[in-house]
C-alpha cells in the first residue's frame, strides 16, 4: 500500500524534476559557458531524481513493487515453480532442455569408456596377461549387455503397459488442467488446506519467504498438477527396463567380477575391477530403453508443458517485468527467492523490523538499540572512585568481635563508599548496542587526544621527544589497526577495556601526528612577537602555539573520528556481547538480511553525525582556518 | 640613558656544506633615544638580520648591541617588534591581539581594557576592538601590530618593512601614521625597508646597508621626516633636495645589485 503510493509518487517527483530542470537551462544566464564551475551550483532538483532513482531501484530489486501491486503473485509463482521442479527430471531425459536424449549420451559415454579402459589394460605393463585377458573379457561382456536393454526384441509388455499407462495419465491431465473444474478436491484435503492457509504467514521476512501452499485458485491448479506429476515422476523412475535377458547377462557378469574381486589382494588390479563394478552399475540404474518406445510419452510431456506455459497467463507478464534478476523456485517442500529478493529486504520488512528493534523492550538479543535503565548512584561511585582512596586513609580496618559481629570504623566506611556499597537514589543512564558503540568510540577517542595532543605538540618542538617518542609511534601506526586487534583483545579482553584501548591506538597516533604538523607549522614570526610582547614560554606553547595548531588538531580528531568507528565496528565484529558490529554479525550467522541492512544505515548515519558534529565544532572553533 | 649602542656586530652564519656566509661585518653605530633610522639595502644585505640581533633573537658571532647600557641577550619587552605581515595572532579579537603583552604580565584587566581602548583611538582602529582580526584588511592589520607593540612601552621599536605588504594608499596612510607616533611617543625606531622613498621620508638617519659582506655602505642625516611631522607627505616627496637623494641612493643600490648579478642583465 505505502510502496505502491511511494512508487507514484516518486515517478512523479522525477518527471516534475526532469521538466524543472529543462525549464531552469531555458533561463541559464548566456555568459554560463562549459567549464564555468557556476553551473554545478545548485541542483536541488537532480537531488531528488537522484534519490529517487535510488529508492525505486531499491524497491524494485527488492521485489517490494511486484508484493506491493500483487501480492498473491509470489503465491503463485511458487506454485507454477513447484510444476516445474516436478517435470525437470522428466525433462531432462528427452532433447528438450538437453541436446540429445539422456539414454542416447549414457551409452554413447559408456562405450567410450570402455573401450578407453581395454586400452588402458591392454598397454598397462604392470598387469600379468592372465589379469589383462579376464578385466578385458568382463569389459567386452559389458558393452554386448547394452543391447538387451536398447533391443526392441527383449522389451517386456509389462514394461510397455507401463509406459502407456503414464503417458495416458498426462494425457488426462493435460485435458482436465485448463478445465474451471480442475481440480476438484475431496472434503478432507479441502479441510487440511483450509488449516494450513490458516497457519500461513504472508510474503517477506516472516519467518518464511514464500508462502508455499496454494492461495488462489489458479495457484491450486498448479499445486495439485505438480503433485500429480511427481506422482508419475517417482513411478516412471522406478520401472526399469530389466528384461530377461539383460538380467541373465548381468549376473554372469557381477559373478565373473566377484569371482575375480574374491581371489586379490589390494592392489591395482583391485582399482580396476572397481572402476569396471561401477561402470557396470551405472548401465544398470540409468532408464535405458529401446530407441522409439519412449516417443508418446515425450510428446506428451512436451504438449504439457505448452499446456501448463499457456495457463500461466498473466504471471508470466508479472514474473518477467517485476521480477528482475532471478526468480521463485521451488526445492522441495519450499519456495524460496533466487535472486537480489533474498539479500536485498524490502523496505517495507526492513522499516517494520527496524521498528521492533526501535522497541526497548524488543531489541536485539535481550538488548535495546538505544535506550536508558535505571543505575544507583552508589554503582556510579563505586565505580569512578578508585578503591585505593581507603587504603590511604588513617588507622586499620576492623576486625570481626568474639560475639560474632563487625563494629564499622571510619576506614571501613571510606571503603563500602568507595565501593558503592552504600544506598542511593538511582538515576538513568543511556544504555543499548549504540550507545555501547558510541562510549567506546568516545572513551578511546578522548583518551587519545588527551594523550596525544600533548606529546604531540612536545615533539614538534623539541629535539629529544621528537626523536624519542618518533620509533615508538613509526612502528606501530603504519599497521592497519585491526591487524592489532587479535592481539589487543587478547590482552585487554573482549569487553570494552579492548575495544577502548584499541581505539585509543588508533587514535594516539593520528593525534600525536597533528599536534606535531599543527606545532612545527608555527609562523617563526607568531613565536618571535609574543617573545617580543614578553610571554614566558609556557604561556608561548598555551597562547599561541596551541590555539595556533588547532586546526591541525581538529583535523586529526576528525579523521580519527571516522578511523575510530570503521575499527570499532570491525573490532565488534571480532569478539564481544554487545554493539551495533556485534548486532550486524549476529544477523549475518542467522541471515537476518533485513537487520544486516539496518545496522549498515544505523553505522552509516552514525558516522555522519559523528562528522557533522566535528564539522560544526571546527567552524565555531577556527572562524579564522583558511582567512589567515 | 636608553641609546642604541652597536659595537662592531659580525653575523657569520654557516651552512651544514661549510660554507660560510659573512652576513653582517663590522657593524656600529648608535642611536639616540627618540631616533628614527631607516635602513636601507638590496635583498640579501643583512638588514633582517641586524634586526634581528637587535631584538635578541640572533646572537652576533662577535661585538654586542647594547641597549641603555645594557647588552642585549635574549629577546625582551623592552624592544617591541613589529613584522611584514602583521604576525597577529588570529584566534583573538583586536582588543585581545592589543591586550597581549599586557596579559602576560598580568595585569589588571580593568585597568587594560582602558589602555587598549586608548591605543585602539591612536592608531584608528576606534570601534573595532571586538573584530576577529581576520576580517581586516592588510593596513588595519598593521595597525592593530602597531598599538599590539606600542602598549607594552617598550624603548625601541623594531620595525622589519611593516609596510612591504600593503597597496600604495594604504601604505601613504601609514607612513604617516608611523611619523604621528614617532612624534607622540618619542620612542627610537629603527625601520627597515625597501622603498628608497619611504626610507626617506621616514628616516631622520638613513643607513645604505651593502651586501657580501653585510655592512653600512652610506649614511645620511635627513630633514625630511621632521618635515613630514608638519607638512603633507606628497609635497615633500616632490621637494628638489628630496628627488635628487632618491636618484643618488637608487643609483647606488643598481650599481650594487649590478656588482652582484653581472652588469649583463
Amino acid at each position: 500500500m505505502v510502496t505502491g503510493f511511494l512508487t507514484f509518487f516518486i515517478i512523479f517527483a522525477v518527471i516534475g524534476s526532469i521538466l524543472y530542470g529543462r525549464r531552469l537551462i531555458r533561463t541559464e544566464k548566456s555568459d554560463a559557458v562549459f567549464g564555468n564551475p557556476e553551473r554545478a551550483k545548485g541542483g536541488i532538483h537532480w537531488v531528488v531524481v537522484g534519490t529517487s532513482f535510488l529508492i525505486l531501484s531499491w524497491l524494485y530489486y527488492s521485489w517490494d513493487i511486484a508484493k506491493s501491486f500483487y501480492p498473491k503473485s509470489a503465491n503463485e509463482l511458487c506454485q507454477v515453480a513447484k510444476v516445474d521442479e516436478s517435470l525437470l527430471s522428466l525433462k531432462y531425459l528427452f532433447p528438450i532442455v538437453e541436446r540429445q536424449h539422456k539414454s542416447t549420451a549414457i551409452i554413447k559415454r559408456e562405450n567410450l569408456n570402455i573401450e578407453k579402459k581395454i586400452t588402458l589394460i591392454q598397454n598397462n605393463a604392470n598387469l600379468k596377461s592372465k589379469d589383462k585377458e579376464i578385466l578385458i573379457n568382463i569389459l567386452r561382456k559389458t558393452k554386448l549387455m547394452i543391447p538387451t536393454l536398447t533391443s526392441e526384441k527383449y522389451l517386456e509388455d509389462n514394461t510397455k503397459n507401463i509406459v502407456n499407462e503414464l503417458t495416458a495419465r498426462i494425457n488426462i491431465l493435460m485435458a482436465e488442467f485448463p478445465k474451471d473444474s480442475y481440480p476438484t478436491l475431496s472434503v478432507k484435503e479441502k479441510n487440511e488446506l483450509d488449516i494450513g492457509l490458516e497457519k500461513q504467514l504472508g510474503w517477506g521476512a516472516t519467518g518464511m519467504e514464500v508462502p508455499t501452499l496454494p492461495e488462489s485458485k489458479r495457484g491450486l491448479k498448479f499445486h495439485v498438477a505438480a503433485v500429480e506429476l511427481n506422482s508419475i515422476s517417482d513411478e516412471f523412475f522406478e520401472m526399469r527396463n530389466h528384461n530377461p535377458e539383460y538380467l541373465r547377462q548381468s549376473e554372469s557378469i557381477f559373478s565373473d567380477i566377484k569371482k575375480y574381486m574374491d581371489g586379490l589382494d589390494d592392489g591395482r588390479e583391485l582399482d580396476y575391477i572397481k572402476d569396471i563394478k561401477k561402470l557396470v552399475r551405472r548401465i544398470e540404474y540409468a532408464s535405458i530403453f529401446p530407441p522409439k518406445t519412449l516417443n508418446e510419452f515425450e510428446k506428451s510431456i512436451v504438449a504439457f508443458d505448452e499446456v501448463q506455459k499457456n495457463e500461466q497467463g498473466g504471471l508470466t507478464v508479472i514474473d518477467a517485468l517485476l521480477f528482475p534478476a532471478g526468480k521463485i523456485v521451488s526445492n522441495g517442500s519450499q519456495c524460496s527467492e533466487a535472486g537480489p529478493g533474498r539479500w536485498l529486504p524490502k523496505p517495507s520488512d526492513t522499516f517494520r523490523i527496524f521498528g521492533d528493534l526501535l522497541k526497548p523492550s524488543v531489541g536485539y538479543k535481550m538488548i535495546p538499540m538505544l535506550w536508558y535503565e535505571m543505575m544507583g548512584v552508589n554503582q556510579i561511585v563505586g565505580f569512578v572512585l578508585p578503591d585505593w582512596i581507603a587504603d590511604i586513609m588513617p588507622g586499620k580496618y576492623p576486625i570481626h568481635k568474639q560475639d560474632g559481629t563487625v563494629d564499622p570504623n571510619f576506614k571501613s566506611k571510606v571503603l563500602d563508599v568507595v565501593t558503592g556499597e552504600f544506598k542511593a537514589f538511582k538515576i538513568p543512564i543511556p544504555a543499548g548496542h549504540i550507545w555501547d558503540s558510541f562510549l567506546r568510540v568516545f572513551l578511546g577517542l578522548s583518551l587519545g587526544i588527551i594523550m596525544g595532543v600533548p606529546l604531540g605538540l612536545f615533539m614538534g618542538l623539541n629535539r629529544f621527544a621528537k626523536g624519542f617518542f618518533d620509533p615508538l609511534v613509526e612502528l606501530y601506526r603504519p599497521v592497519p589497526p585491526l591487524a592489532w586487534a587479535p592481539l589487543v583483545i587478547t590482552v585487554f579482553g573482549i569487553d570494552n577495556v579492548g575495544k577502548v584501548f584499541l581505539l585509543f591506538m588508533v587514535s594516539f597516533s593520528i593525534m600525536i601526528i597533528s599536534a606535531r604538523a599543527g606545532a612545527s607549522g608555527t609562523q617563526l614570526s607568531k613565536i618571535h612577537a609574543a617573545h617580543s610582547l614578553g610571554a614566558s614560554r609556557w604561556q608561548i606553547l598555551r597562547e599561541v602555539i596551541f590555539p595556533n595548531s588547532l586546526p591541525e588538531i581538529l583535523t586529526g580528531i576528525r579523521v580519527a573520528v571516522g578511523m575510530c568507528w570503521g575499527t570499532l565496528v570491525a573490532a565488534e565484529f571480532l569478539a564481544g556481547t554487545t554493539g551495533i558490529g556485534f548486532v550486524e554479525n549476529v544477523a549475518r550467522k542467522y541471515m537476518q538480511y533485513e537487520v544486516i541492512w539496518i545496522t549498515i544505515f544505523v553505522m552509516g548515519m552514525l558516522g555522519l553525525l559523528f562528522d557533522v558534529t566535528i564539522r560544526k565544532i571546527i567552524v565555531k572553533t577556527i572562524p579564522w582556518r583558511g582567512k589567515g | 640613558m636608553s641609546d642604541l649602542v652597536s659595537q662592531k656586530v659580525n653575523m657569520i652564519f654557516k651552512s651544514l656544506k661549510g660554507e660560510t656566509v659573512h652576513a653582517l661585518k663590522d657593524i656600529s653605530f648608535s642611536l639616540k633615544k627618540g631616533e628614527l633610522l631607516t635602513v636601507l639595502g638590496p635583498s640579501g644585505c643583512g638588514k633582517t638580520t641586524l634586526l634581528n640581533i637587535a631584538a635578541g633573537f640572533l646572537r652576533p658571532t662577535s661585538g654586542s648591541i647594547n641597549l641603555g647600557g645594557k647588552e642585549i641577550n635574549g629577546p625582551g619587552v623592552e624592544r617591541g617588534m613589529v613584522f611584514q605581515q602583521g604576525a597577529l595572532f588570529e584566534w583573538l579579537t583586536v582588543n585581545e591581539n592589543v591586550n597581549f603583552g599586557l596579559r602576560m604580565k598580568k595585569e589588571d584587566p580593568v585597568k587594560t581594557a582602558k589602555k587598549v581602548e586608548e591605543w585602539l583611538d591612536i592608531v584608528g582602529l576606534k570601534g573595532f576592538g571586538n573584530t576577529p582580526t581576520y576580517q581586516l584588511s592588510g593596513g588595519m592589520q598593521q595597525r592593530v601590530a602597531l598599538a599590539r607593540c606600542l602598549i607594552n612601552d617598550p624603548d625601541l621599536i623594531l620595525m622589519d618593512e611593516p609596510l612591504g605588504a600593503l597597496d600604495a594608499l594604504t601604505r601613504e596612510k601609514m607612513q604617516s601614521l608611523v611619523l604621528k607616533i614617532w612624534k607622540e611617543t618619542g620612542k627610537t625606531i629603527i625601520l627597515i625597508t625597501h622603498s628608497v622613498e619611504e626610507a626617506l621620508l621616514l628616516g631622520e638617519r638613513l643607513y645604505v646597508m651593502a651586501p657580501r659582506p653585510g655592512r653600512i655602505h652610506k649614511e645620511y642625516n635627513l630633514p625630511f621626516a621632521k618635515m613630514g611631522l608638519n607638512g603633507d607627505l606628497r609635497e615633500i616627496k616632490n621637494h628638489k633636495d628630496f628627488v635628487s637623494k632618491r636618484e643618488e641612493i637608487l643609483s647606488m643600490i643598481w650599481n650594487m645589485e649590478e656588482e652582484i648579478m653581472g652588469k649583463d642583465i
